[in-house]
């Protein structure tokens, strides 16, 4: 099964860019599906990406964060061929991770 | 029940129900637990207004800071996918979070930030109606926020 995860890292002088994209319905458990029933909510509640096993962002959402949701950042350090780890949790305990080279 | 088996006194009965159902209800209350993620704040992302949030997850004031950027578009057609950049030029930032106080639940996200990440995110989020957004910036222990008001003309939430 492909990865629910894409990033893209690029290292650029000090800093290393980050972009990440994860596939998520993020249901926020306040919409209903075609036949009136509510949909339960189920959202990612954590995002941590790790620079060589350093945490460099803990991403905490709730349900408000859209759909196949996108995150932008970046952080000092961080050197081509380096890897960074994503690995994401929803509230009904699925998990996905991934492991990329910075670019 | 097996006709031929000793009958239960209804004291006994009410007795095992009642352990039943809590067990069924502590078995609920213990799915729930394992599936929230660790260090994920549950009671903040409940909260239904500013004040109940930002005491919820910091317990400590804010003030606003022109320091503090916070770019949005005025205007969101789809409130399904409302982008926002949040940055700052403040030192030591530990922690960023977003607000959207008109939304049912009032935190959107809240970021930690370890050494040497820089004090800048951009994500997306999801406004049920016209509402402003807060960013709050913990820099040196101290709470930072800039307000922008996004109007939506389609909701996010289905509604």
């Amino acid at each position: 099964m492909p990865s629910t995860i894409r990033v893209r890292a690029m290292a650029s002088g000090t800093q290393t860019d980050v972009q990440a994209l994860i596939q998520h319905p993020m249901d926020s458990g306040f919409v209903k599906d075609s036949n009136g029933v509510l949909i339960p909510p189920r959202h990612i509640e954590t995002v941590t990406f790790e620079h060589d096993g350093k945490p460099v962002l803990i991403a905490d959402w709730g349900p408000a964060v859209s759909k196949d949701p996108y995150i932008k950042f970046a952080f000092k350090g961080g050197a081509k061929g380096d890897t960074l780890t994503v690995t994401w949790i929803d509230n009904q305990g699925k998990t996905d991770s991934l492991e990329a080279k910075i670019a | 029940m097996h006709p031929t088996s000793a009958p239960m006194s209804n004291a006994t009965r009410r007795e095992t129900l009642r352990i039943l159902a809590l067990l069924g209800m502590a078995g609920i209350a213990g799915t729930a637990r394992a599936a929230s993620a660790p260090g994920w704040p549950d009671d903040a992302f409940h909260q239904k207004t500013m004040p109940d949030a930002v005491n919820a997850l910091y317990g400590k004031p804010f003030e606003a800071s022109d320091k503090v950027t916070l770019d949005v578009p005025e205007i969101a057609e789809n409130g399904a996918v409302v982008p926002v950049n949040v940055g700052t030029t403040l030192p030591n930032v530990t922690t960023i979070s977003i607000l959207v106080p008109e939304n049912p639940f009032t935190l959107a996200a809240s970021y930690k930030l370890p050494d040497g990440t820089l004090p800048a995110i951009g994500c997306r989020l999801k406004m049920a109606k016209t509402s402003d957004v807060v960013a709050i910036v913990e820099s040196d222990g101290k709470l930072f926020a800039a307000t922008k008001n996004v109007k939506v003309t389609l909701g996010g939430c289905g509604g």
